[in-house]
């Protein structure tokens, strides 16, 4: 140990002395850095991952979805300024038909060129190969699909497409960029089991949906510097009379749009979380430097009389904080890379990428270790500073017994009749307020991050309950093929095991107001509807107004607009047509977007006809199976989707990796609380060693002693754990205005639960706390302490 | 014969072991009586601070045994050495210990409060000439009057035994009489039994007997004709 200089030993066993602190602060400042190292990770992941495989597999920069428009108009397309490539597409939905699977399966069919690969979305092959045109029956299945049902290439597949059954036979396993996230048309949530996206030779597809020579899909990539909205504009302008619903760039596009929304609440995360662990970390530090240097005056002052200087004594110190915090640093980046790999695989089902590129971003991750060190030694620089205006002389002598008042607050409850070591609490509570608030504050802030990580539980559950119980109260959704008369809700109706039949319109439209658009699909209901209705915050029927739209609020707010504003409805069905239309109101709802009217308003406002494409269902839960088998064998049906396999499917996803990231969030709650309260009661076992070793002789007992340690303990706790949960609450405020998104808005509400089991943890990491005092004050060694002077 | 508090028969005290053991006390013979004021000299390391760390039950002898009436202490278990300590020994220690969040008045009561037949710490304080100080804090205090709060405290329980160790080895001269007239008072109208120990010779006249510690054993034990006020008393 030659080389260490006599400070530098003087460090390590003062370090291997306050082991149990030191493990403890550097648990808060490790959980600190963890979840910003694992929110920075799965972004850094994320992002590359995508931008790789969007480079590598030419991911287009504008879509446009047609009617039907002839092949040589590529060459027009391709002379557009701006253009760089740009691939036709032939595209369908379908139905399919699996062995042993009787729910119904919808799907898309994309055509894949006879020859060679596109020039944009190259598909990625997991397994097999693409298909041969000259086969009209080979297909590349996606992968989550595949994987959901077990499929390999070899397996067959029966389809309905464009109202012809047809025998697929499986080439391939695939995955392409445009469906990283993939979801059905109209839904929000991924649904591996029900939902499939196939890949055809264009002369088959083009066979089997009588479109050759034509397509009804445009994919475009852009030149470096080319602007997008004006590749849009000249885009619909060259599509308007062959059907097109309207060019869109990528923040149109379903897939790119929910994965820019994950990563834009990561980077949330990346920042929220690690202010609050790193403050309660520097305020840890604060503390225990506080009193390390206060227990070292004497050295301090000896030092100082030997002619070391502030700068050396402070290089001193600041090497002890400085380790600590390196602890927690190296702890810190381990978990943090550590939970961002066990995240990555949940990311990796949720996204279908073809492998998740795992990213640490170095400059950023040491830019999160050097403001934990220096939050760390500004900690330790107001101790210092204390020391440091002593002079030596006066440091050397015994520290001078503290001054003590009579607690304000003993004459405040002056009824009560205090016990000596009662005084003692409320004295040496009232005698350092600050650090007694800075201790409440502690305790809060421990109390908070778990009331932020598991108020989510709750809001999940409220979701679920009313989404799926209040809102979507039918068993089935079926949507029709081409718009048919409100008459096929008779035929329905007349299927063995439906109750009910309701119908509705659904249209794609873009809703415009000014410069701000959103493309949503606006539902027309039946006002008297029972199976699917509109509800406000407190889960209470909002009847649909007769005149007017209805919006999610979260659509009232992106759009900028008021009850009584007007709208600019864009059909988006090829017919190039607008509508005005008046909004009427919003409509609280924890999942998706929409918008909705009365069906005859709807109805009137097209221009179309009484006509309807989607009809709900109430269906008798014995009779499932044989309505889904009646439902399948007519032609009419383009797709039927259930309330119960959404639910499911919610869960799987969004439920599951939402409660993934705020278990740890929890779990780390925990570290935080154990190392506030470690400290506080470690901190004040050494100011008291004496007091209590005193107890001891007069002839208290070790329970009575604890009785003072504890109380204070206790005394803290009262009011931190409320005060955790107003704080709690109002983080919780900010994060969910920082993350809602289309996709879901967590609602606000705190139950019992919630605050009950942050007080738990906090209380039990109390005891945990308390039960090391306890220890260490029957281990006091009483003719130790009391012989020597402080 | 007055009654005898404490017997003490070959008691040893061995730190450590080995080649590293130190013997502390090898085989002490001692009895203190009933009211009696016991100075215990001794040079630094004689052994006098561990005899009365083991007579006031802070501390476990090697061999040997300690009687106080019939409790025998080298026998006690933790829970009995603590209620021995709470009702039948008071202790004086030379930095005070005093509990600086508490007035004088209250430090007193920190011991009347759990004892079972205690005096009113005003009569406490007042018994060492502090009545008026009584709602001072420790830091408002000086050394020695911090000292007598600390006999106060001691006494207040009204102890068979009050043991002193080095009560005026922080404190100037002046200062150090006023704390040992404090305890010849207590040992006077309360009758407590007092043994103080010093390595201060000048002290040993105020006692009824002198017992000198040398090497881990009593080399000297000296009756004094009569005791002297402190008042006389100079170092």
């Amino acid at each position: 140990m030659n080389w260490l200089s006599v400070l530098d030993r003087k460090l390590l066993r003062e370090l291997a002395h306050l082991r149990g602190q030191v493990l403890a602060i550097a648990l808060v400042v490790a959980g600190g850095i963890a979840v910003c190292v694992m929110s920075l990770v799965n972004y850094a992941s994320l992002s590359e991952t995508r931008s790789h495989y969007y480079r590598q597999h030419g991911f287009a920069d504008v879509f446009v979805d047609l009617t039907r428009a002839p092949h040589h108009l590529l060459a027009q397309v391709r002379e557009l300024p701006g253009v760089a490539k740009a691939e036709l597409r032939v595209q369908s939905s379908l139905r399919l038909q699996l062995d042993g699977f009787a729910d119904p399966v919808s799907g898309r069919v994309l055509s894949l060129p006879d020859q060679g690969e596109p020039s944009l979305h190259r598909l990625f092959l997991r397994a097999g190969r693409l298909p041969d045109a000259r086969r009209s029956d080979e297909v590349v299945v996606i992968g989550s699909f595949a994987e959901a049902h077990d499929l390999k290439p070899g397996d067959s597949l029966g389809a309905i497409i464009n109202g012809r059954w047809q025998s697929l036979r499986i080439v391939g396993v695939a995955e392409s960029p445009e469906f990283i996230y993939v979801i059905p048309p109209g839904s929000m949530l991924p649904d591996y089991h029900r939902y499939a996206i196939l890949w055809m030779s264009e002369r088959a597809l083009a066979a089997a949906t009588d479109m050759q020579g034509a397509f009804n899909n445009v994919l475009l990539s852009l030149q470096p510097g080319a602007v997008e909205e004006a590749l849009i504009d000249q885009l619909d302008v060259l599509f308007r009379r062959y059907g097109s619903t309207g060019a869109y760039g990528r923040d149109d596009h379903a897939s790119d749009r929910f994965l820019s929304e994950e990563l834009a609440q990561l980077r949330t995360m990346a920042l929220l979380f690690p202010a609050i662990f790193m403050s309660v970390a520097v305020f840890l530090i604060n503390v225990v430097v506080g009193r390390l240097v206060s227990t070292q005056r004497d050295v301090i002052a000896v030092l100082k009389a030997f002619g070391y200087s502030n700068l050396q004594v402070s290089v001193h110190f600041g090497k002890l904080v400085s380790l600590i915090m390196l602890l927690g640093i190296v702890l810190g980046v381990a978990g943090g890379v550590a939970l961002a790999h066990a995240l990555s695989g949940i990311y990796i089902e949720y996204f279908r990428f073809p492998s998740l590129l795992f990213s640490v971003p170095l400059a950023q991750t040491i830019l999160v270790a050097v403001v934990g060190l220096l939050a760390g030694l500004a900690g330790a620089y107001g101790a210092l500073r204390r020391a440091f205006r002593l002079s030596p002389a006066a440091a050397m002598g015994p520290e001078p017994p503290p001054l003590y008042r009579r607690a304000r607050l003993e004459r405040l409850l002056g009824v009560i009749r205090f016990s000596q070591p009662g005084r003692m609490i409320l004295r040496s509570i009232e005698r350092r307020p600050l650090r007694s608030l800075m201790s409440v504050l502690g305790v809060a802030m421990a109390t908070a991050i778990i009331v932020l990580g598991t108020f989510q539980f709750s809001a999940i559950n409220l979701i679920v309950h009313s989404q799926f119980a209040r809102v979507q109260q039918e068993d089935m959704t079926v949507t029709l093929v081409n718009p048919r008369t409100a008459s096929v809700a008779y035929e329905l109706a007349s299927i063995d095991g439906v109750r009910a039949v309701e119908t509705s319109l659904a249209v794609a439209v873009r809703l415009r107001s000014g410069h701000r658009s959103w493309r949503v699909g606006l539902m027309g209901l039946q006002s008297d509807a029972q199976l699917s209705l509109r509800v406000d915050t407190n889960l209470e029927r909002i009847a649909l107004p007769e005149k007017g739209v209805l919006l999610t609020e979260f659509l009232l707010e992106e759009l900028q607009v008021r009850p009584g504003d007007a709208l600019t409805v864009e059909w988006l069905d090829g017919s190039g047509e607008h509508s005005e239309v008046t909004v009427a109101g919003g409509s609280k709802e924890f999942v998706g977007v929409g918008a909705w009217m009365s069906l005859p308003e709807l109805q009137r406002l097209r221009g179309r006809g009484a006509q309807i494409n989607q009809l709900q269902l109430a269906v008798d839960p014995q009779m499932r199976s044989s309505v889904l088998a009646a439902l399948q064998q007519r032609p009419m049906v383009a797709g039927v989707s259930e309330r119960q396999a959404m639910l499911t499917a919610f869960n799987e996803t969004i439920g599951r990796s939402f409660l993934t990231y705020t278990f740890f969030i929890a779990l780390l709650g925990g570290v935080i609380a154990f190392g506030v309260i470690y400290n506080t009661v470690r901190i004040s076992l050494a100011e008291r060693g004496r007091e209590l070793a005193s107890l001891r002789v007069l002839g208290y007992r070790p329970a009575e002693v604890d009785h003072i340690l504890l109380g204070e303990l206790a005394l803290l706790l009262l009011p931190g754990i409320p005060l955790g949960w107003l704080i709690g609450q109002q983080l919780a405020w900010l994060l969910v205005r920082l993350m809602e998104s289309e996709l879901y808005r967590i609602p606000l509400i705190f139950t019992a639960q919630t605050l009950g089991l942050a007080a738990t943890v906090v209380i039990l990491s109390a005891i945990l706390s308390g039960m090391v005092a306890v220890r260490r004050v029957a281990k006091l060694d009483l003719i130790e302490v009391l012989k020597t002077r402080e | 014969m007055a009654e005898i508090v404490f017997q003490t028969h070959g008691l040893t005290k061995v730190y450590g072991d080995g080649e590293l053991a130190v013997h502390a006390l090898r085989g002490v013979d001692m009895q203190l009586y009933a009211g009696e004021m016991v100075v215990l000299l001794g040079a630094s390391g004689s052994g006098k601070s561990t005899l009365l760390n083991i007579l006031g039950g802070l501390d476990n002898a090697t061999s040997g045994t300690v009687r106080y009436g019939d409790i025998e202490l080298s026998q006690a278990s933790e829970r009995q050495l603590t209620r021995y300590r709470r009702h039948h020994v008071g202790f004086v220690f030379q930095f005070y210990n005093l509990i600086a969040s508490l007035t004088a008045l209250e430090n007193v009561a920190v011991a009347t409060e759990i004892s079972a037949h205690p005096m009113d710490p005003e009569d406490a304080l007042a018994l060492v000439d502090l009545g008026s100080r009584g709602h001072h804090f420790p830091a408002e205090l000086s050394g020695g009057e911090q000292q007598r709060v600390a006999i106060a405290r001691a006494i207040a329980k009204r102890p068979a035994v009050l043991l002193c160790d080095e009560p005026t080895g922080a404190l100037d001269s002046k200062t150090g009489v006023r704390v040992l007239q404090a305890l010849a008072k207590v040992n006077q109208e309360l009758g407590t039994a007092t043994v103080i120990i010093t390595h201060n010779a000048g002290i040993a006249a105020m006692a009824d007997r002198v017992i000198t510690l040398s090497d881990g054993r009593i080399s000297e034990v000296r009756h004094n004709e009569g005791r002297v006020d402190p008042a006389g008393l100079s170092w």
